[in-house]
């Protein structure tokens, strides 16, 4: 059998993909009972009766939890259906402690929205959403023996801290007619997805710690022959690969399917509709369950919880708590803060755009605010191995150390040590300023004190100053300095030394 | 007009992991198809303007508010299982499904 490429894929095919985005919601609770959702602890030590699925444990919704489902629908452009309700899906898997899981089925909270995805070039896609619902994760398995994989392991251990986390899962419609640009669709619709729950602030939206995760459903059709429209064309046979979780390992995962459906069809050979496996390390996917067998879910309402029935007041004041969409956002503010391109995919990357951002509404300029996120920040960051967010420093604060900054009162070396009080939590910086006492001496005679001092222990360079030569003053400046641990003004310095010196600057 | 066969019990019952014997096939799915009955003539009485309920009283938005309550120790958590190591629940090997 002849392996093609992607590219060779979309030549011969015309590919349809959709999309199941799962977001674990950043609730401080569970999705039905009061267990902490946080991640990290030791295992089942977040855990219930209701969580572990023990006899005659009842679930009560969170409250919190729908409310972001509600907002993260109405950022989708959904429709928020006026009552729906959860369903029991059953399977047994180890994972999954009550062997059911509790989901929403034919009436999920949020249905039929769409939303635009910003390509790199600035295309604009609108890709289609079927339905946002609520349901519960599931716990987490550990593999033991063999070579830590499923495969080949002599038991397995399971820690439920996970279970019963809430998310929402968001599936698309099927998208078509992208040809050539879908592995990029697929990425740039995930990346919007992550955008938008961290701009919502429901979820951290780390794919890395699984916190947004996606399954990629991918088929290929023949091209429509002359005098045949493309959409009577009909679907091929999809597979859906399970857990790709970075968006470039969505490209990837779009890659190897299309590439490996078309090989098969061209040499006349069936897809099968399947799961499949995504391998990270290898970049391909390998079979799982199939369809037909695994798909009985026999779903029927959950007895144990009562319909969500929003009132539409509560509906329209969340819809007014919905952000801009992230990408025409950030087309916005490069306008409105004059950056370049680069700086602003450097800042976006950074993940300080809503940081600058609300630096700049404290009051700095958005030039200043960058270069504190992008520059000391970013440093600081990088050595503790946290994101610019977790550092515990506020927007407003390093708005009110630039103000310091503007005001004269304290110059760049000094406002730097001002934030490492303010890092170290010693207060505001006003009050690290006044502490450390790190205020620029502006009293002229203290500066004039220093200044003879200086010019005394260097007679030879009064002398060169006299004699013409003004750039010798630095070497007086630098004394003065350091005499005055950095707190001095340099400029005013400048001047007094050259007006001791009897030479206008 | 009973519509459940005794394929459809071997097969519910294979979802469900009972282990079924031919007597029990045959015994269960004519009881089954007695109950399956019962509720198709129950749904032949509803109309059109009755909506389905899953519910028989009308209550619907009780919520909780989003605040943690103290959990089970590791050890209560634990004290149930029929093994347990490293802090987790030991079970049998998982075979022929996904990871």
């Amino acid at each position: 059998m002849t392996t093609m490429t992607y590219e060779q894929a979309m030549e011969e095919f015309d590919p349809v993909f959709g999309i199941e985005v799962h977001v674990e919601l950043n609730t401080k609770t569970k999705m039905f009972c009061g267990c902490a959702n946080e991640f990290g602890a030791e295992p089942n030590t977040q855990v219930c009766p209701v969580c572990l699925g023990l006899p005659g444990a009842m679930p009560v919704t969170n409250q919190k939890a729908v409310e972001s489902a509600i907002r993260l629908g109405l950022a989708l452009g959904c429709s928020i259906r006026e009552s729906s309700r959860f369903a029991r899906k059953n399977y047994f898997y180890p994972d999954l402690s009550k062997d059911y899981q509790i989901s929403q089925y034919d009436e999920p909270t949020c249905y039929e929205g769409s939303l635009d995805v910003v390509l790199d070039d600035g295309t604009v896609v609108t890709v289609a959403i079927e339905r946002a619902h609520m349901e519960e994760d599931a716990g987490k398995n550990t593999h033991v023996g063999g070579s830590g994989g499923i495969q080949g392991a002599d038991y397995s251990l399971v820690d439920y801290n996970r279970g019963g986390v809430p998310l929402v899962e968001i599936v698309t419609k099927p998208v078509t007619g992208m040809g050539d640009r879908t592995a990029e669709v697929a990425r740039a619709y995930v990346a919007t997805i992550r955008d938008i729950v961290r701009a919502l602030g429901i979820s951290d939206g780390r794919m890395e710690q699984g916190s947004v995760r996606a399954d990629v459903n991918l088929s290929l059709r023949p091209k429509a022959v002359a005098g045949e429209s493309q959409d009577d064309v009909p679907f091929g046979k999809r597979s859906e690969t399970k857990n790709v979780n970075s968006l470039r390992a969505i490209e990837r995962a779009v890659h190897f399917e299309a590439a490996r459906q078309a090989s098969l069809l061209l040499a006349g050979q069936p897809v099968v509709q399947e799961t499949r496996h995504w391998h990270e390390d290898t970049s391909s996917t390998t079979p799982g369950r199939s369809k037909e067998e695994a798909e009985d879910y026999r779903y029927f309402p959950e007895p144990d919880l009562l319909p969500v029935q929003p009132s539409r007041e509560w509906v329209e004041e969340l819809r007014g708590t919905i952000p801009e969409h992230p990408a025409k956002m950030r087309a916005r503010l490069r306008e409105e803060w004059g950056f370049s391109d680069l700086e602003m995919r450097d800042v976006v990357a950074a993940d300080a755009l809503v940081l600058i951002a609300d630096t700049v509404a404290a009051g700095a300029t958005p030039q200043a605010a960058r270069k504190w996120w992008m520059g000391e920040l970013s440093r600081v960051a990088n050595d503790r191995e946290v994101a610019l967010a977790e550092l515990p420093v506020t927007p407003g604060a390093i708005a009110e150390l630039q103000g310091l900054v503007d005001e004269g009162k304290i110059n760049d070396k000094l406002a730097r040590q001002a934030l490492e009080g303010v890092l170290a939590g010693e207060g505001s910086p006003a009050e690290v300023v006044a502490s450390r006492g790190l205020e620029v001496v502006s009293d002229d005679s203290a500066l004039e004190k220093a200044v003879d001092e200086a010019l005394a222990a260097q007679p030879d360079v009064l002398a060169k100053i006299q004699d013409g030569k003004v750039q010798a003053a630095g070497a007086i400046v630098g004394a003065v300095m350091k005499a005055t641990r950095g707190q001095a003004d340099a400029g005013r310095v400048r001047e007094i030394i050259l007006q001791r010196a009897g030479v206008e600057g | 007009m009973s519509s459940l066969e005794r394929s459809d019990v071997a097969r519910l019952a294979a979802l469900a992991r009972i282990d079924m014997t031919d007597a029990d096939l045959d015994r269960l799915s004519g009881q089954l198809a007695v109950i399956v009955d019962a509720v198709a003539k129950v749904a032949e009485v509803a109309g059109e303007d009755v909506p389905a309920t899953s519910h028989p009283i009308p209550m619907a938005n009780i919520h909780r508010e989003d605040v943690v309550r103290p959990s089970f120790a590791q050890d209560d958590a634990l004290a149930a299982a029929p093994e347990a190591e490293d802090g987790r629940f030991r079970v049998p090997q998982i075979l022929g499904e996904e990871a």
